[in-house]
């Protein structure tokens, strides 16, 4: 029977003694290359678990779990909502142009917001979504990755963008759907996507992307790139079935990928009190075996410090991260959306007035000293023209070329698409007066 | 059929689809304590698209029930209680989330009585808005009526007017099958006139029967949904040019009415669909080979002289281009023709 048992079975008799550490099977005491992380012993004269599933001791009291929401995992914070710096050795230290750019990105981003979202209610264009509130989500994590790191997105997530210098013109075009957009106009407003700037195109189905930065974090390890992905969702899209599939994966697979979530407290109008019962999201992480960070999202140098670490050690060791970015979402869910029907007005002007990141960098330059209110003031007005002058260019291009509704279904145009496409032309031929052909590109 | 009283008859009153489904849903919540609705922001915010307005505000938690964002998981689990015994309305965003729950419809809520031995039946409702709306791109604009039509075990209807959806949305919550209602987006807040009947609590359309819209004589031309609006103003046109165009409004896609199509055809001898969905395996595809199939039995000694004339429109692309102002004042029509054709009247060739 002994020669019969393979490696690493066991065998009780029905007195309870282990047979199978009788002899020498081969058993392996030490973590194999198979099973690197069971950290168990196997030893037949004590009474420990040998279950495959878990690595736990007996206890013989029964004893639930409870589920801690009252005290949930605590938030990580560098500055206080005032902008000074609580624990000095956990100021990053980072140089005044840095953290200017910083500053800028947030502000500027502020301002196309305002800009963009009051244009889709002069039906200038046809949606769009703020993100006001959640900037220092975007720049502190941006900031903190390498310019190649790949970036899956959700569609609140313009700021990693912007501080990756994507220009207000393609901003603009994106929203505007015309010549210049790199999407052909084929999304709605805030779908950006930049290859250049390693930032895939922005697709609506929630938390799809989860499992996408996955496999992409995985190729990347395959590739040994020395890069990481981070995956951006909001706590409602954590709700999902991808989301558990992600998590689970990057752990089961070992992918250097930042899972980044930020937590808003609302998703459309369903607070997290209806979202989720546990603490949160960042209390899922060491379920699925991922190291978890709750940061206080609104904190751009707290944001920075967990990214940047994060990064540096999912590439050193092929590790998944969880960041959990608590933050508020300040502006509606979108245009479509009037959140006055479910939060009040003072809980918004709280957030906005009290505890916002953008505020609360500017306190901190005017401590250090690097900015005024002359700057202040100087910089909102250049950068209000920059982006006027963007949005005016871009409310005069044309939309694109109606043959664009045909190409990229496939790598090479099908014969039905090219004999639509050419249908087309000749309808157009014939009834093109009753078209505005003049606001597309011939 | 709802009594009329003799002498007082109620006036015509204008009902948009919004608000007929509201109703609907509301006067079958109020008959039936089983029946509930559950999905993403159906409860407090009135519905994503305001169909479920005041719902919440009259029946409260248990019966309006808001669910955390996973369609897989909320459609699972109004599967999971209509088996239990309650009849769920199952509310997806757009019918293209319903992708992420499509095997909780397909195999446990179509496959599951037949699967059962007839053992245990799924009387659930899955509704919400199909097709294309207002510029919201590929992954917010695909109409599933194929893909749905396409299963059996599954029943699957797509009002166009306020009286299809009122009737239509009853008809589906009382039927202890799985049921799909298509609705459109672009169609909630149009307005219609709502007839006597339509006003009565057991107003009810039957599943499986098309209705025809407006007579004719010289083509018959089906469609379901929004669609059946563009058919009815192009028959408008179409009439000052002495053409009389038959309008089929399917109402329902599964199970088919293919034989008022059938009659129709039988009468005009030409035949166009018109649909939001795809030409490929689509409800057109399926419409022309059963008529096909059909009349080539029926017609064999016409069939020389029937003409068929085939329209596939892509009318996403075709509203694209009218939401940027253009005016579409005729369809691009093609012809085709069979052997032995000797060219009917229609001058189309």
């Amino acid at each position: 029977m002994a020669e019969a048992l393979k490696p690493g079975w066991r065998v009780w008799d029905r007195a309870g003694r282990n047979l199978s550490a009788a002899s020498d099977m081969g058993v392996s005491s030490t973590p194999s290359p198979q099973h690197p992380h069971r950290q168990q012993q196997f030893s037949s004269l004590e009474d420990k678990p040998q279950f495959p599933g878990a690595s736990a001791e007996f206890v013989d009291k029964l004893e639930f779990i409870q589920p801690n929401v009252i005290s949930g995992i605590p938030i990580y914070r560098v500055m206080d909502r005032q902008g000074q710096i609580i624990n000095p050795s956990e100021d990053p230290h980072l140089p005044q142009e840095k953290v200017l750019k910083f500053y800028k990105s947030m502000t500027l981003l502020n301002t196309m917001d305002r800009i963009l979202y009051e244009s889709q209610r002069q039906g200038r264009i046809s949606f769009y979504m703020t993100n006001y509130g959640e900037e220092g989500t975007h720049v502190g994590s941006a900031a903190a990755l390498d310019t190649t790191d790949l970036v899956f997105g959700q569609y609140r997530e313009a700021g990693v963008l912007m501080y990756r210098d994507y220009p207000l013109e393609l901003f603009m075009a994106q929203c505007y759907s015309n010549v210049s957009d790199l999407g052909k106009g084929r999304q709605m407003p805030v779908h950006y996507g930049c290859k250049e700037r390693h930032f895939v195109t922005i697709s609506s189905p929630l938390a799809t992307q989860i499992p996408q930065a996955v496999g992409a974090a995985y190729a990347a390890k395959r590739a040994n790139a020395n890069k990481v992905v981070i995956c951006y969702f909001g706590e409602g899209a954590a709700s999902e079935g991808d989301a558990h599939a992600g998590f689970n994966f990057a752990a089961t697979l070992e992918c250097p990928i930042i899972f980044f979530c930020r937590n808003n407290g609302y998703a459309i109008s369903t607070p997290t009190s209806e979202q989720y019962r546990g603490d949160g999201i960042a209390a899922r992480g060491p379920g699925y075996g991922l190291i978890s960070i709750r940061v206080d999202g609104n904190d751009v140098f707290a944001v920075y410090n967990a990214t940047k670490e994060a990064r540096r050690r999912a590439v050193a060791e092929n590790q998944p991260f969880l960041i959990e970015a608590m933050t508020y979402r300040i502006g509606h869910h979108s245009t479509s959306d009037d959140s006055s029907a479910y939060r009040s007005v003072d809980e918004v002007n709280y957030w906005d007035k009290q505890d916002h990141p953008i505020s609360r960098l500017r306190h901190y330059l005017l401590g250090r000293g690097w900015w005024d209110d002359e700057q202040e003031k100087a910089w909102r007005k250049q950068s209000r023209k920059r982006v006027m002058e963007a949005f005016e260019q871009a409310e005069r291009k044309l939309k694109p070329n109606p043959n664009l509704l045909f190409s990229d279904v496939y790598q090479e145009m099908p014969a039905q698409l090219r004999k639509q496409q050419e249908s087309l032309a000749r309808h157009l031929q014939t009834y093109g007066e009753h078209y505005p052909l003049d606001h597309f590109e011939k | 059929m709802a009594a009329v009283s003799g002498l007082v008859r109620r006036p015509l009153r204008q009902v948009t689809v919004r608000d007929a489904i509201n109703q609907g849903m509301d006067e079958e919540l109020e008959r039936d304590e089983k029946v509930f609705l559950l999905g993403e922001e159906v409860a407090q915010y009135d519905g994503a698209y305001k169909v479920s307005r005041g719902l919440w505000k009259k029946y409260g938690d248990k019966r309006i029930i808001d669910t955390p964002i996973s369609e897989m998981g909320f459609a699972g689990i109004a599967v999971g209680a209509a088996m239990a015994g309650l009849r769920p309305i199952c509310e997806f965003m757009t019918f293209n989330f319903s992708m992420q729950a499509i095997d909780q419809v397909i195999n446990s809520a179509a496959k599951t009585y037949y699967m059962s031995g007839g053992l245990q039946p799924v009387p659930i409702v899955f509704r919400g808005p199909n097709g294309a709306s207002a510029g919201v791109a590929a992954q917010h604009s695909q109409c599933f009526a194929a893909w749905y039509g396409h299963c059996p075990g599954l029943k699957v209807v797509s009002p166009w007017s306020s009286e299809d959806a009122k009737g239509l949305i009853k008809s589906a919550i009382r039927d202890n099958n799985p049921v799909v209602v298509l609705e459109n987006e672009l169609m909630y807040g149009v307005p219609f006139e709502f007839p006597a009947e339509a006003q009565s609590k057991d107003f009810l359309i039957p599943i499986g029967k098309a209705k025809i819209e407006r007579q004719g004589t010289h083509i018959t031309v089906v469609s379901h949904s929004r669609p059946v609006g563009h058919c009815i103003e192009a028959a408008t046109v179409l009439s000052k040019e002495g053409i009389e165009c038959e309008v089929i409004n399917m109402r329902t896609i599964r199970p088919m009415d293919i034989e008022t199509i059938e009659a129709s055809v039988m009468k005009t001898n030409h035949l166009i669909t018109v649909e939001g969905g795809w030409p490929q395996f689509g409800v057109g595809a399926e419409i022309c080979a059963r008529i096909m199939e059909g009349i080539s039995e029926k017609l064999v000694l016409e069939y020389s002289q029937a003409v068929i004339n085939i329209v596939y429109l892509n009318t996403y692309w075709i509203r694209r281009l009218k939401a940027r102002g253009g005016q579409m004042t005729t369809f691009n029509l093609s012809c085709i023709q069979f052997p032995g054709c000797s060219r009917c009247s229609c001058h189309w060739c």
